[in-house]
């Protein structure tokens, strides 16, 4: 009987070592929202004039940018740790690493923690501490203000916690120059106001999966008639802010033609989704708007990029 | 059980324990990951250290 005993007490020892790999805590990292980041944070970073001390170093500009998306990467670990009972739950996220076992949740934390502490003390000591102290705002903010704080809350989780997710330009830009401008700020409102859109168009055709974690999405708590007038009034906002960079006179006329032609497709999608029967059970406009606005971002911040390239280019510097 | 004891207990429980073909690859696997990780950190510092002082890293009393 002890032996029988001993020999289980054995086996669940040898189930719990750990089956994780590398891939696992990759996975934890959300590489896709960190690309993401990767791209916003650069273009913050290339479109910064030369701070007091000059242009910054393109060594220090590479390091910066792997602290930011370390630190992205960090708050993703951080998320995955919290949110791993709803996860488990929901279609889309049951297959993260956390939820199906290969990582235990202290394992995941401790991941987050040491790349969260490596990422801004790295970020401080060779670029600028305002950057580190903004990646700190920025891991703080996504990790605890808004996973634990205001996810499972109020339907306006995605509104306010987007301002974690609109941050990267702003640290980028802050890591070239060690200071602020309005033009960090206009990146920042654009990408601030689109967050709500595309979430609520994806949250629109993924509702089921929300109710089912229990998580207050706006379809959820206050219906999708009210959440598709909603898409459609942010859509007209982010459409005029999306001209900000242009008429603020930070980028040519290259970006102003696409950000208008962009913004109003936007809008046409949003009416689209505005028009849709509320109880569509296909839901294609949202889909549809969804997929798009990922487009929209990309080239809004594309252009912004291409050109400031091309005018540096041309002024030889 | 006093606690050493109790830690000793738990040691030799785990030597015994033979690990899966799996969780030895798994756990080969992510040593590499954190030896290159380290490997990585430190050219980082390295060169981010050369490119932050440039010359001005010699400048010191000897």
């Amino acid at each position: 009987m002890a032996i029988a005993e001993d020999r289980t007490a054995l086996v669940n020892v040898a189930q719990d070592i750990s089956l994780a790999t590398p891939g696992d805590y990759f996975v934890l990292l959300k590489p896709r929202v960190m690309s993401l980041v990767i791209f916003t944070g650069f273009v913050g970073l290339y479109l910064a004039p030369a701070g007091p001390h000059g242009a910054i170093n393109p060594v220090l500009g590479a390091i910066a940018m792997l602290c930011i998306a370390i630190g992205a990467g960090a708050s993703g670990a951080l998320n995955m740790w919290y949110d791993a009972d709803i996860d488990a739950v929901m279609s889309r996220t049951a297959g993260r690493p956390v939820p199906t076992g290969r990582v235990m949740p202290g394992e995941a934390l401790a991941f987050g923690i040491v790349l969260a502490s490596f990422s801004i003390a790295t970020l401080g000591l060779f670029v600028n501490w305002l950057s580190a102290a903004l990646l700190a705002f920025t891991i703080f903010y996504y990790a605890v203000v808004y996973t634990i704080w205001l996810k499972r809350r109020t339907p306006q989780n995605i509104v306010i916690g987007g301002a974690a997710g609109a941050l990267p330009p702003v640290i980028g830009w802050a890591a070239a120059t060690g200071s602020l401008g309005i033009e960090p700020l206009v990146l920042f409102a654009i990408i601030f106001l689109w967050t709500p859109p595309h979430f609520w168009a994806l949250a629109l055709f993924k509702s089921g999966d929300y109710a089912r974690a229990g998580i207050p999405m706006m379809p959820n708590v206050r219906g999708n008639r009210s959440t598709q007038r909603q898409i459609l009034a942010y859509a007209v906002i982010l459409a005029a802010t999306g001209m900000l960079p242009w008429f603020i006179g930070f980028a040519g006329s290259a970006y102003g033609v696409v950000a208008a032609l962009f913004g109003l497709e936007f809008i046409r999608r949003a009416f689209a989704v505005w028009r849709m029967n509320s109880d569509d059970p296909a839901m294609v406009p949202a889909k549809r708007l969804f997929a798009f606005s990922i487009l929209y971002l990309f080239m809004l911040f594309a252009t912004l990029l291409v050109e400031a390239m091309v005018l540096r280019h041309v002024a030889g510097v | 059980m006093p606690q050493e004891a109790r830690k000793d207990s738990a040691n030799q429980e785990l030597d015994r324990v033979v690990l899966t073909r799996e969780q030895k690859r798994a756990r080969r696997n992510r040593n590499i990951a954190i030896a290159l990780a380290l490997a990585a950190f430190v050219v980082i510092v390295y060169v981010g250290t050369w490119a932050k002082m440039g010359a001005a890293i010699f400048n010191r009393d000897l």
